[in-house]
């Protein structure tokens, strides 16, 4: 399984992204400029501050060549993982519901946070049992995610809801504590805590994020048997 | 045999005094979180700098955007909000129109 892992002037966890997919199969990074994906099974669209973050958190890269790629393999089904900056990219790009606002404390965030697994069996979380817990950190300022009354409803209804923060957890204030959706699909996921940052023991003392890149890897192989 | 008790001096470290950094890359993403952090600590900022200079009753602040351009076709600025200036899930905006006076 090939992971391709998008790089664009700003990011700055595409590294660490880089290594957690190596540890479940190929890996490669894609410059932001270059349209192809390279055979890519899988795209991870990093953290950080792509384009500096100006005008809004991922307005910008939503428009790169290698993203209008990303979209082509979204509609085809293939598996897109968003993660903080990346996150705030597909849902600028309309790949994700909703949108990403300032943290209700007004403050850039760095922390471990629980999240609770709402959805089991899909594409991003097959790796892992409903309701179970995860320990992963967060560091953002803009992770505020917000959707309408109405598309929480139908996002409800659909099965998109796919992690949670655990009781006292959301500390940026997101509605229905919600830390990650999907699309209607499920074949595109998006959250704002940092998987790539809990795969080994020795850092942080976590590899609950590992189970993200694992249910990829699964994902894709159940595809192809 | 290296004593992992003992600080170990990084050029970065000593260079730009952030306590608790301990590689530069660490320092360079620290700068860069800083830097890009700027629109939520002007909200930050204000909500908090209001009060202490004896404003009382502020709520809500909301640091906005204002866009200046030329453009020669005005029906155009609707979508260029839509599309990119604006996200319209969260964003209001208002389009006024000036006269170039050319």
């Amino acid at each position: 399984v090939k992971f391709g892992v998008l790089q664009f002037p700003g990011s700055c966890d595409e590294v660490d992204a880089l290594a957690a997919a190596r540890l479940v199969g190929d890996a490669e990074l894609i410059w932001h400029r270059d349209r192809s994906l390279d055979g890519a099974d899988a795209i991870v669209v990093p953290g950080g501050f792509s384009y500096g973050d100006y005008l809004r958190a991922g307005a910008i890269a939503r428009f790169s060549p290698a993203m209008e790629s990303v979209i082509a393999f979204a509609r085809d089904g293939g598996p897109v993982l968003g993660i903080c900056n990346g996150f705030q990219v597909l849902c600028e790009a309309r790949l994700l519901p909703g949108a990403l606002l300032g943290n209700a404390n007004l403050r850039f965030t760095s922390r471990q946070v629980e999240l609770e697994v709402l959805l089991s069996g899909g594409t991003f979380t097959g790796a892992c049992v409903l309701g179970e817990r995860l320990s992963i950190p967060a560091k953002h300022a803009w992770g505020r995610w917000y959707a309408d009354e109405e598309t929480l409803a139908r996002m409800d209804r659909s099965g998109q809801f796919v992690l949670r923060y655990a009781p006292g957890e959301n500390f940026n204030g997101s509605v229905l504590d919600i830390a990650g959706v999907c699309n209607e699909r499920g074949n595109v996921f998006g959250m704002m805590p940092h998987p790539e940052h809990a795969v080994e023991e020795l850092i942080g003392g976590s590899t609950d994020g590992l189970r993200i890149f694992e249910s990829m890897r699964l994902a894709v192989e159940g595809a192809r048997a | 045999v290296p004593d992992k008790h003992t600080q170990h001096k990084s050029k970065y470290t000593a260079d730009r005094m952030i306590p608790g950094a301990f590689e530069g890359e660490t320092v360079t993403r620290r700068r860069f979180m800083t830097g890009t952090a700027h629109t939520a600590g002007a909200i930050a900022a204000a909500s908090f700098a209001l009060p202490a200079l004896g404003f009382a009753g502020v709520g809500n602040v909301h640091v906005g955007r204002l866009v200046e351009l030329d453009v020669e076709d005005p029906e155009q600025l609707r979508p260029m909000c839509e599309k990119l200036l604006a996200n319209p899930l969260v964003e209001d905006y208002e389009i006024e129109l000036l006269d170039s006076g050319g």
